[in-house]
């Protein structure tokens, strides 16, 4: 009897521990972050606003590490309007930019915002965004997209999502794995898949609808790709061997990925209407971590054929492979911004592994990160940070780094390691 | 009708009538003799049974004796097995056997050979570089384990393997005493 109630214990501990959602932890932002004020937005709806949206548009421009929001402690006024503003209350705390918006509700949210100069005294811009009350956070994440792009000439990417997989470990029990997708923020998490069986290589599906992932549930590696809203999934491939880094291609019609059942681990591309597996590269090495670039026409991955692993580019139209990388003995893991021309990958220096960006037209290398066991890089829709996961301690957490290298934040997750970092494609509003 | 014919017909006769008048008399002496010839007989059947009895006996415990000499050979082979260990360790970045890692797996050959049933191999890597390269290394390595197995004559049917990459270390920490840990083939 008593062994039975240990066992039970045993399983109540097993399942119940916290994981957590992530928090944001700035480390560096740039010499001088622009001043700018988010006043508290009016609500016109009944009852309480569903969320603070002037809080999110602040923490979503502070996390870019190139604004400086005013605390709302210190605002001498809170306009919601126009007429409202005083502009000597805003540069008698030096400010430089005031937003100031309102949200009213109808079948769905409705947030009217404007960017005011403060020395000017004028309205920069004003503009609207609209959402359904279940995506308030989202709506609110809309407004700050469209602030930082009017500042700074980039679209934002701060309403947006990551995929990720968090895993908790106990001494007692095999490690336990969530696939779990989260507002950029990290926010919201959601989890997608769990079980005791590791989860890898997420990735998203070029409309931001679907993810694809490995998992070993069926005790081997296999590919699966899974709807979000709905949850359905589907295996897609269960060879011998390796089933690994499966991949979107921009028009969304195929995957590229990895099999090892040809006897080394070669790059395939599987179309999705048809199943039919096309062989890319043909090598005795390993030919791994396929990513392709913005235009379709071509693949990058990892191959150790010259003796370790470099980045190569495989065209599709004449399955020409040649090297990109030269500098260092490991680059591996690349992934391409949209400019198609700024690659994150992990080069090896010293013994150390750092998240580097490789311009393809300069071909010059730079590394970004100082921490010395970095992977997985990712890079956010409007080529401005990368995200990537590195060890901290015996965990794994997320960090995050402009592609100047300027902005730094961590996320670590509040217990377990969080690994495996996707950030989705620009998401259309609901 | 000829007269060879006539001669032959009675011989015949004649031959006949004598056969009648032995055979009655030696009626009861083949009686006897036949009753002595089925107990001769039957004794000859008790003692080859006897015999062929002791030989199958033999025959068993020589059975027996191979037997368990057999069952003694797996028994040494699987401590052999047992103490040649169930995990294989590599230099990092690398997937060769070195010369103590051979002589273990020649141990799990040797049982292997005399025993039926299969093998499971899995491939780890330590945490460094990343996850999806480390899949494929963790694979090399398991494959470098079942390619000398089956060049020492374990047909390849009987293997599977498969990597977990950096995914199931065994040491959480950073630096080479936990990484060595790590880079393992498991036999299982």
């Amino acid at each position: 009897m008593a062994q039975r109630i240990a066992v039970i214990l045993l399983g109540l501990i097993c399942s119940s521990l916290a994981w957590g959602q992530l928090e944001i932890q700035v480390t560096r932002g740039i010499d001088n972050p622009t001043s700018i004020a988010i006043a508290p937005f009016a609500w016109d709806g009944l009852g309480t606003s569903p969320v603070d949206f002037a809080q999110i548009v602040d923490s979503d421009l502070a996390r870019s590490g190139q604004f400086s929001p005013v605390s709302r402690r210190d605002m001498l006024s809170l306009p919601t309007s126009k007429a409202d503003i005083f502009y000597r209350d805003w540069r008698a705390i030096a400010t430089r930019y005031l937003v100031i918006g309102r949200v009213s509700k109808g079948t769905q949210l409705r947030v009217d915002f404007a960017l005011h100069d403060v020395e000017r005294g004028i309205e920069l811009f004003s503009g609207q965004v609209v959402g359904s009350e279940s995506e308030a956070r989202m709506v609110a994440h809309g407004v700050a997209d469209a602030i930082y792009e009017k500042l700074t000439g980039i679209p934002g990417a701060f309403a947006t999502r990551l995929i990720y997989v968090s895993v908790t470990r106990n001494p007692e029990c095999k490690d336990f794995y969530r696939l779990t997708v989260a507002d950029a923020d990290g926010r919201r998490p959601i989890v997608l898949l769990e079980g005791r069986d590791p989860i890898l290589a997420p990735s998203w599906s070029p409309d931001g609808k679907e993810v694809a992932y490995v998992s070993f549930e069926s005790s081997r590696p296999a590919i699966y790709r899974q709807v979000l809203a709905t949850g359905e999934r589907e295996q897609l491939t269960n060879f011998q061997g390796l089933n690994n880094s499966p991949v979107w291609s921009p028009d969304g019609k195929s995957l590229a990925l990895v099999l090892s059942k040809d006897g080394s681990p070669d790059i395939y591309l599987l179309d999705l209407k048809t199943r039919e597996l096309t062989r890319l590269t043909r090598h005795y090495a390993i030919d791994t971590e396929p990513t392709w670039m913005p235009d379709g026409k071509s693949v990058l991955f990892t191959s150790d054929r010259g003796g370790r692993p470099q980045i190569y580019r495989y065209e599709l139209a004449t399955g020409k492979v040649e090297r990109v990388t030269f500098e260092g003995r490991y680059n591996a893991r690349a992934r391409v911004a949209e400019d198609g021309r700024n690659v994150a990958l992990v080069h090896q220096r010293d013994g150390r592994f750092h998240i580097a960006v490789f311009d393809l037209v300069t071909e010059r290398l730079t590394v970004l990160t100082e921490t010395s066991l970095d992977e997985s890089p990712s890079i956010a829709p409007n080529g401005s940070l990368v995200i990537y996961a590195t060890k901290r301690g015996e965990r794994s957490v997320l960090g995050a780094v402009a592609v100047d290298g300027g902005v730094k934040f961590s996320l670590p997750a509040r217990s377990g390691s969080v690994q495996e970092p996707a950030w989705s494609p620009m998401l259309s509003q609901q | 009708m000829t007269t060879k014919n006539t001669l032959g017909k009675a011989a015949a006769a004649v031959l006949m009538a004598a056969l009648v008048s032995a055979c009655s008399s030696n009626a009861a002496k083949e009686e006897a003799a036949a009753q002595a010839a089925a107990e001769r007989a039957a004794a000859e059947q008790a003692a080859a049974a006897e015999a062929a009895a002791a030989e199958q006996r033999a025959v068993e415990k020589e059975k027996a004796m191979m037997m368990a000499e057999k069952r003694e050979e797996k028994r040494r082979l699987m401590d052999a097995a047992s103490a040649a260990g169930s995990v294989f360790y590599f230099d990092y970045d690398s997937s060769s056997l070195g010369d103590d890692v051979r002589a273990a797996i020649d141990a799990h050959v040797a049982l292997m050979m005399a025993d039926s049933g299969n093998v499971r191999l899995e491939g780890h890597t330590d945490e460094r570089g990343t996850r999806e390269y480390n899949l494929a290394l963790g694979e090399r390595r398991a494959n470098a384990v079942r390619d000398y197995m089956v060049a020492s004559g374990v047909p390849a049917y009987r293997i599977e393997t498969i990597s977990y990459g950096e995914e199931n270390p065994v040491a959480y920490g950073s630096g080479e005493s936990s990484w060595k840990k790590n880079r393992r083939v498991e036999i299982k």
